[in-house]
């Protein structure tokens, strides 16, 4: 496990210069991936965020071989680009020993390119999938999907007179891609830079299909300060809303149990998408998704190993 | 050489198995189920060097296809109907990133309501995507075209998909006579191939399917279109070359009695060859009537076309899919288009025909013919679409 000394020494595989706003979390996540997977590696991206923000004609963000090809297929996209170099590297034609990532957001993954993500793992194709999951349709303009959670707001199910927001809560797509019994399966946040490196590690090192769930906070869509994108993503930690865990070879294992669990509230109050719980008849809102959150914590809990040490 | 029988499902698997492609990535589906069964058969046995994707959909069968395309692997893949369909989004795809694929379709009717027999609305419907196309009459076209297919779609002025068309269960699943070459003839005529760029040279990384906004966009669709126009002088030099390996003649299309006809009939697929009987028959009874069948639709054959229609009394389009509210079928509208530019006004009449696998039988088009007399007679345009062969 390379220290952040040493991964600071590393080529940025991702230029500056791209689009992405201001306090973003998602290229962060992108450049801590690529400075543990190196220059040999295949990057299939689905349509999104990353994607329009890094390569907007003729310009490139990355240093490294990238495809997008469309929305609901980075993984059926990816899985061909990794079976040509295995059928390349059986012929002999290719000797280069090489990584393969695919990165969609939560759109591209929890819903339009769910179908393509479980195909690929089904079949067993060696690569890394990240969702960098900002719990909404964030390049369009914040529109719901299925990793918003519970009573945000936003475009296309707003709050208004007879709305408090989402009326569902966010579905549960690490543990549905761990149903999938691959090698490795987390879930990781942009901020806890050396969970998601270690992580990454083990994911690129897995003999088969690896996931990543990355917690992606969005300063547009989720309302917050941009200077705030680390502390956001922490507490949604602390909170135990987005636990630190992985499931390698069907173990599950906690990897931070917070010393204090803090209310979700803490959470909530920092972003404008969850200030209608702060108006009269909140407290229910609040009530039910802390409910929800101690629900799915106490499974964890249940079915994990424990860290040796708690977190301070 | 080796004479063989073989459907035309196995006669594309078995050029497939020629070709060896690097990655080959399907999905089944109705008719074109046994072509990959036996081309993955091919591969169980260790017969050909390809990895097999056998995606969760058509869909991601193409777009894995399109990945290891981009890796700079040769790339099949085959499929029919709704399979074309789901794929859609990325046949566009696929042409734009200029990725020579070749895939095989079997075409069948698209759904709704549902049903798994032949016509043309499928690949049709696509001819918009950017891929070329090729039909075929019979299983020996069926293994020669995508023999060829493969030629086109790989030359570097080219680099574009190419549909292999042949009919749902009138060809995929009928034992036929075909001629098949020898492994080391294939491999010599198709070469290896060489791809300009690939995702696999970390070395030199490339950023493949940007964003590409209205201030590039059009120019890069401008440079498809002359990809397209390029594809027309490497079609005809493919099929002379293929004609003198294999002694038989090949051209965009084929002119059957045209040299002195009056009444001409265009058709594509297998009805091609029942329209071929006719004709041969119709002219032991001393009649001046030709067939012009379609080998290839995309790019579509304009000036050859043109040449025939020119001096003709009357001239029958057979389509064999069908737009709703257009002005007849896809064919007859290029052919009416091409004609009209070009100053040749024979009296035209378009025939849908045999949509979702109606039969159409020698007798049906014999009518077609007698019909067309009388267009020739009376020399002027009629009503342009009628049907062949349905209640009323």
């Amino acid at each position: 496990m390379a220290t952040l000394k040493e991964l600071a020494k590393r080529d940025d595989l991702l230029s500056g210069g791209h689009r992405a706003c201001a306090g973003c979390a998602m290229t962060s996540i992108v450049r801590q991936i690529l400075l543990v997977a190196g220059k040999d590696v295949v990057v299939g991206c689905a349509t999104g965020c990353l994607e329009v923000t890094t390569t907007i004609f003729p310009y490139s963000a990355w240093r490294v071989p990238f495809i997008h090809t469309a929305f609901e297929n980075v993984a059926a996209t990816i899985s061909g680009v990794e079976t040509a170099y295995r059928s390349l590297r059986k012929q002999g034609v290719l000797n280069k020993e090489m990584r393969f990532i695919a990165f969609g957001g939560d759109g591209g993954t929890y819903d339009i390119g769910i179908q393509a993500l479980s195909g690929a793992l089904e079949r067993g194709h060696r690569m890394l999938y990240v969702c960098y999951d900002n719990e909404a349709y964030m390049n369009t303009g914040v529109q719901r999907s299925g990793a918003t959670p519970f009573s945000a707001n936003t475009t296309t199910c707003p709050v208004g007179e007879c709305s408090t927001g989402k009326p569902q809560f966010n579905k549960d797509l690490t543990a549905i891609v761990a149903a999938h019994g691959i090698p490795y399966v987390a879930q990781t946040t942009s901020a806890h830079w050396r969970d998601l490196t270690t992580k990454v590690e083990k994911a690129l090192n897995a003999d088969g299909p690896s996931f990543l769930n990355v917690l992606s906070p969005c300063v547009v869509g989720w309302e917050y300060p941009s200077d705030q994108t680390v502390q956001i993503a922490k507490l949604a930690v602390d909170t135990c809303f987005w636990p630190l865990y992985e499931v390698e070879n069907g173990k599950y294992r906690l990897n931070l149990i917070p010393a204090e669990k803090k209310p979700l509230d803490e959470w909530i109050k920092r972003q404008g998408r969850f200030k209608h719980f702060y108006k009269p008849g909140g407290e229910e809102l609040l009530a039910k998704a802390q409910a929800e959150v101690d629900r799915r914590w106490e499974r964890l809990l249940a079915v994990s190993e424990k860290p040796q040490k708690q977190s301070k | 050489m080796k004479i063989v029988g073989l459907t035309g499902n196995d006669a594309v698997a078995e050029a497939m198995r020629q070709l060896n492609p690097d990655v080959c990535a399907a999905y089944p589906i109705t008719p074109q189920t046994e072509l990959m069964e036996k081309f993955a058969s091919f591969a169980a046995d260790g017969k050909v060097k390809t990895e097999i994707v056998l995606a969760e959909s058509e869909h991601s069968a193409m777009s894995a296809c399109i990945g290891a395309s981009c890796a700079g692997g040769r790339v099949m893949t085959a499929t029919s109907a709704n399979g074309l369909a789901l794929m859609w989004e990325m046949l566009y795809i696929a042409a734009s990133y200029r990725c020579p694929i070749v895939m095989g379709v079997v075409n069948r009717a698209l759904s709704g309501p549902i049903n798994i027999h032949c016509d043309h609305s499928d690949s049709m419907g696509a001819r918009d995507a950017g891929w070329i196309q090729l039909f075929s009459e019979n299983s020996q076209e069926a293994y020669d075209n995508t023999i060829q297919a493969i030629k086109i779609a790989e030359n570097p002025d080219v680099l574009l998909p190419v549909m292999v068309c042949l009919d749902g269960f009138i060809t995929s699943h009928t034992v036929e006579r075909v001629e098949v070459l020898d492994d080391e003839v294939v491999s010599r005529f198709a070469g290896e191939y060489v791809p300009k760029y690939s995702l696999l040279r970390s070395d030199r990384p490339m950023t493949f399917g940007p964003l590409d906004f209205h201030d590039y966009y059009f120019e890069h669709k401008r440079i498809q279109f002359e990809a397209m126009e390029k594809a027309k002088p490497v079609v005809r030099d493919v099929s002379e070359r293929f004609s003198k390996l294999v002694g038989r003649p090949f051209g965009v299309l084929d002119a059957h009695k045209m040299e002195d006809a009056e009444i001409a009939v265009i058709a594509l697929g297998s009805t091609a060859g029942t329209a071929r009987g006719v004709v041969d028959e119709l002219r032991e009874q001393g009649k001046k009537v030709g067939l012009i069948k379609l080998r290839v639709f995309r790019p579509f054959p304009i000036k050859e076309i043109v040449e025939l229609a020119r001096g003709l009394k009357a001239l029958a389009v057979m389509d064999r899919s069908i737009s709703f509210g257009g002005l007849g079928g896809p064919v007859f509208g290029e052919t009416r288009s091409a004609c009209y530019g070009a100053g040749v006004n024979v009296p035209m009449v378009n025939y849908i025909y045999g949509l979702g696998g109606r039969d159409t039988t020698f007798e049906e088009i014999e009518r077609l013919y007698g019909e067309m007399e009388t267009v020739a007679r009376e020399g002027k345009q009629v009503d342009a679409i009628r049907f062949l062969n349905v209640r009323e």
